[in-house]
């Protein structure tokens, strides 16, 4: 076949085509391992193909928001216009304690967060927190004042659901819950050791956070029952993953620490090393960091109870062992988690949480 | 598949046998607050342990992204910016850098450790210094929303007529990170350099703000930064559209939107600071600053 005129305009054609093609298709622009250079679009192309595009855009951006909203919710620190606080210093804070740890968890101390406007800030994120409280035997005694105080200070004006586990559920007395709080009990079986009581938590809450709170709830809190709240305890204590000092041995060196010390126990740390010590009364987080923390101390509890162990300090010796190695992104100074209401001391200037007193030998069903 | 691949363990894990200092919970600096009244932390030296903060990142397996503008004579404070970034930047990690330029024939052959690389993109020259520097906002929103690859997990955007003396690592790492400005971290917020004009959309009244921000570095996900640069580009349109300009440019739009969508992470003025030669007695070492440059000489216009 003869070569003609319109041959070449094909391949002229052809030509332009491919070359327009790899001017515009994206392949061009996408990153390379070695040095490469790329053209970025002229403003005025950029503005007609804007204009082609904005509802194929505003279309994605609704589709995108959509999947990420089902995903995870957006949980930015939003404040408004109009609000009006103190202006933070740069330079002023406490001096007496410190209040981010080194690996940068805030450590919150009375004096180191605004509850106005942290209150606003958490308030436009529509957030619900879980709330689990174990009362079985003669621990039933402790729910009224536990909830009477926690609706007074804990979360007020936030979504709070409580779990209650207790084998007797109509020892619960009727207190009256503010708006948007709700109390669910569930009934569990009676168990005969205050260790294994205690000890069984971690499995509860880990079957609790497995499947059911997960799309229930953003966050939950892992309390003592034997306690009551004297002073606000809210959002500023929300993180991924929390953990409260021990009101007990916050001065102290490590290996002064009550781990547990045996290396035959899954809770094993060494002296040279820890942290902080961490109550065993009140841990938190997100749903899927706490469902796996305490599915982990559960199955470390099983371990230790297959080889007839029982770690020193029980449930609290195995969250020791956790946040020693998966690092909480927040911790709560011993205001979260006091000893005795009438004991103070100079670092700890707000009681917001505490132990209650009690006869152990009396309200503890063995020795 | 793609949903693996966002949701990254990002959890701060660290392993047995790892020795550092006990944290202390009685004593810390009580020179400086390391902490905002919403509880992000303010990072300055002898707040984080390094090694620590190395390992617990290190175990993220990361990327970090890092966008830097040299266009017209800028281009002269590239080989400083990438020789002291290789030396003090995120020494260790994965970083991709971002440099956007007019001319790309001007980009020094740098040499970059193993696990940095550099992409270079070209951009149209542009008249005014001015439209240099909001012009980005621009650009860096489209690079977020569908360019970066679905590896990256951070992103900082970064001044070039700058230099690193100190170390800039993993502690810098958070979902939306915000620098305070080395001039104004003592002053009363209504002396701040807010624009104060209510006809722009950076507006901010006097009886408002936290700290007073600088343009010439932020970062966090990929996702936040989106968020940001996007609504600074949309506010600096509107302000456009009305002929005005804000005072300090993307730098008030900026604080705008730090302001009412808060940094979940600060970082003092060591990370941006002024002039290797001013120190004060709270900047007690500098990691990252500008450097002495003739405004007249290498900008396009005053």
């Amino acid at each position: 076949m003869r070569l003609n005129f319109y041959h070449f305009v094909f391949v002229g054609v052809l030509l332009i085509g491919l070359s327009y093609l790899g001017y515009t298709s994206n392949w061009q622009l996408q990153s390379c391992k070695t040095q490469q250079i790329d053209d970025v679009r002229t403003e005025e192309q950029d503005k007609d193909l804007e204009l082609q595009n904005r509802t194929e855009e505003e279309h994605n951006d609704l589709e995108l928001h959509h999947g990420r909203e089902e995903q995870h919710k957006d949980l930015g620190l939003h404040s408004v216009p109009g609000l009006v606080y103190t202006q933070p210093s740069a330079l002023n804070g406490r001096s007496d304690v410190a209040y981010m740890t080194p690996w940068l968890a805030p450590i919150v101390w009375e004096g180191t967060f605004n509850p106005t406007l942290i209150d606003s800030i958490y308030k436009q994120q529509n957030i619900t927190i879980a709330t689990t409280v174990f009362a079985l035997g003669k621990y039933t005694r402790f729910l009224r004042d536990f909830l009477e105080s926690a609706e007074q200070h804990y979360f007020v004006g936030f979504r709070v659901h409580y779990y209650l586990f207790t084998d007797q559920p109509e020892a619960v007395p009727d207190v009256k819950l503010g708006n948007e709080r709700q109390l669910r009990v569930r009934t569990v079986p009676r168990m005969d050791r205050w260790q294994d009581i205690s000890m069984g938590r971690m499995g509860m809450v880990a079957k609790l956070t497995e499947s059911e709170l997960v799309n229930e709830a953003d966050y939950i809190f892992c309390l003592d029952v034997d306690t009551k709240f004297y002073a606000r305890w809210s959002v500023e204590a929300l993180g991924s993953l929390v953990g409260v000092i021990h009101p007990w041995f916050y001065n102290y060196r490590r290996d002064q620490f009550t781990y547990e010390r045996r290396p035959e126990s899954q809770a094993f740390i060494p002296a040279e090393e820890g942290d902080f010590y961490y109550a065993g009364g009140a841990f938190g987080g997100s749903i899927q960091e706490v469902h796996k923390l305490t599915k982990t101390c559960n199955e470390q509890q099983n371990i230790d109870a297959a080889k007839s162990f029982e770690a020193i300090w029980h449930d609290e010796s195995h969250l020791n062992k956790y946040f020693l190695y998966n690092k909480p992104t927040k911790v709560l100074s011993p205001e979260y988690l006091w000893r005795n209401i009438d004991a103070r001391t100079n670092e700890v200037k707000t009681i917001r949480f505490c132990s209650v007193n009690k006869n152990i030998d009396e309200v503890r069903s063995n020795l | 598949m793609g949903i693996e691949k966002k949701n990254k363990n990002l959890g701060l894990h660290s392993l047995p046998g790892i020795s550092y200092k006990q944290p202390n919970v009685l004593a810390g600096r009580t020179d400086v607050v390391y902490v905002t009244p919403w509880l992000a932390p303010i990072i300055w030296e002898g707040t984080f342990d390094p090694t620590l903060i190395d390992f617990i990142y290190k175990q993220q397996n990361i990327t970090i992204a890092t966008t830097v503008f040299a266009l017209g004579k800028y281009t002269r404070f590239l080989k400083d910016f990438l020789e002291s970034a290789e030396q003090y930047y995120f020494v260790g990690f994965r970083v991709h850098y971002y440099l956007f330029t007019d001319q790309p024939e001007a980009v020094p052959d740098v040499k970059l450790s193993n696990e940095h690389q550099l992409m270079v993109r070209k951009v149209p020259s542009m008249d005014r210094w001015q439209d240099i520097s909001m012009g980005r906002m621009k650009i860096l929103e489209k690079l977020t929303k569908s360019e970066l690859d679905n590896d990256i997990d951070y992103i900082f955007c970064l001044d070039v007529d700058t230099k690193f003396y100190g170390r800039w690592g993993a502690e810098t790492l958070g979902r939306l990170i915000g620098v305070i400005h080395p001039w104004f971290y003592d002053y009363p917020r209504d002396q701040f350099t807010y624009e104060r004009r209510p006809e722009s959309q950076a507006f901010i009244p006097v009886e408002e703000g936290d700290y007073y921000y600088t343009a010439a570095a932020f970062g966090g996900t990929v996702q936040e930064v989106y968020k940001l640069t996007k609504t600074c580009r949309e506010q600096q349109s509107i302000d456009a559209a009305k002929s005005i300009e804000a005072i300090w440019q993307e730098e008030s739009h900026v604080n705008k939107y730090f302001l009412y969508n808060k940094p979940s992470k600060l970082l003092s003025p060591e990370y941006l600071w002024r002039d290797i030669n001013a120190r004060t007695e709270h900047v007690k070492m500098i990691r990252f600053s500008h450097v002495a440059k003739n405004n007249a000489e290498v900008r396009p216009n005053l």
